[in-house]
């Protein structure tokens, strides 16, 4: 048992040198949605950001790839107080909107 | 016109967007021959019999919705139903989309269960919140069969009813939107058909422009409008917006219906579209309600009445 989790040990020292400076501190940027828009219109962050939208209306909304058709992606229906979350792991600038209310849009800069 | 536009509370200007009540009743359709016109619910002319055709409209039932607005909408849909069953000569009844809030099975289900006790044949066009899984495949097996994207025609006592569905193909940045294909199906079900054969059109987004900020409108309604403007007679049905609006412009008449579930506010109003919030206690069945439409033979109008919950 003993020498099992020695050897564990010894892995995980082993292994954490190599991936922490591998993948950099996840970043996070949180957002809502409110009054039928989505609040941050235009959102700029570092290429590994993870963005995440949070419904503060009492109808629902969805986050939906602007790429279409047929979109890329499609968050479920956001009831009040759900959210989803999207990784933007490269450059570039991402349209989305929100299928139900298609004049809300919104875009993420990814830098 | 001016006399139905003033018993509803309207400026008189038949072409004008005046002719606003809030959320949620039922409007009395009758069909007639000609210019469409309407008439509220207990009014002489809604009372008038002689009808060849009379039938209901609810409407944005959103069942699944429960805040402080409303936190029972089966409860008024409920209610709503009640009131269709009280008129007697009703022969069938439509309902113009967002019948869930959420495309959740149980919602489909539960609304199925309570419009069934009407006890009518109920012809359904989906709304934006009807299609919200599995690019609405619930929705359709359930409310269009025999149409698996949404749209349809068929003829009751003269009438030739056309459900459209604009909510299937929105686009980035737009408003409700028909699609090429529809077009082309609508193009083909009207050919051959006499101009004089009365036309009623639903589909739940407005087909008129009410307010596009908000996407109240359908991009490619005109489209959809000069393939219907031969006929004589034509109505328009809509939803959505949960408040009554009336416009005529020639032969066509434009209608919107409340909601079942609850009010929105009034185009532009700096709140922003969605549930009302500061509705008085005890006040929200007074802006929920149910359509009737007749058609009078002989007559050159349909009439519309819309009567509230409470």
């Amino acid at each position: 048992m003993i020498g099992r989790v020695a050897r564990a040990l010894l892995a995980a020292a082993v292994l954490l040198p190599h991936h922490l400076p591998a993948a950099p501190a996840a970043s996070q940027t949180a957002t809502t949605i409110a009054n039928f828009a989505f609040k941050d219109p235009v959102i700029t962050v570092t290429a590994g950001t993870t963005v995440t939208w949070t419904n503060r209306d009492d109808i629902p909304h969805t986050v939906t790839a602007d790429d279409g058709p047929p979109p890329s992606y499609r968050s479920h229906p956001l009831d009040t107080g759900d959210s989803f979350a999207r990784l933007y792991d490269k450059p570039g600038t991402y349209k989305y909107y929100c299928s139900l209310h298609p004049k809300m849009r919104g875009t993420v800069i990814v830098k | 016109m001016d006399h139905h536009d003033d018993e509803i509370g309207c400026g008189g200007r038949r072409d004008a967007l005046k002719c606003m009540l809030w959320a949620g009743t039922g409007v009395l359709w009758t069909v007639a021959g000609g210019v469409p016109r309407g008439a509220l619910l207990g009014s002489a002319e809604a009372a008038e019999t002689g009808h060849a055709l009379r039938f209901m409209q609810i409407s944005d039932s959103h069942i699944g919705f429960a805040k402080p607005t409303n936190m029972d909408t089966p409860g008024t849909l409920a209610a709503a139903i009640e009131r269709v069953k009280a008129d007697t000569e009703a022969t069938m009844m439509i309902h113009t989309g967002d019948i869930t809030h959420l495309s959740r099975a149980d919602q489909f289900d539960t609304a199925d269960q309570i419009i069934r006790g009407a006890a009518l044949t109920t012809h359904y066009v989906p709304g934006e919140h009807d299609l919200l899984e599995d690019n609405g495949s619930a929705f359709y097996q359930r409310f269009t069969p025999g149409a698996a994207k949404g749209w349809y025609s068929f003829d009751q006592q003269g009438v030739h009813f056309v459900a459209l569905n604009n909510v299937h193909d929105q686009k980035p940045g737009g408003m409700g939107s028909l699609g090429a294909e529809q077009l082309a199906w609508l193009k083909n079900d009207l050919t051959g058909r006499s101009s004089s054969q009365p036309i009623v059109v639903f589909a739940h987004v407005p087909l008129w422009t009410v307010y596009a900020e908000w996407g109240w409108g359908t991009d490619d309604s005109e489209q959809a409008l000069a393939l219907l403007k031969r006929f004589a007679s034509l109505t328009v049905l809509n939803g959505h917006i949960h408040q009554v609006m009336q416009k005529v412009e020639g032969s066509v008449a434009f209608h919107t219906a409340l909601s079942t579930a609850f009010p929105q506010p009034a185009p532009g109003d700096p709140a922003g579209p969605g549930p009302v919030k500061n509705v008085p206690p005890g006040k929200l069945r007074s802006l929920l309600g149910v359509t009737h439409v007749r058609q009078v033979r002989g007559k050159h109008a349909l009439a519309i009445a819309d009567q509230v919950l409470a």
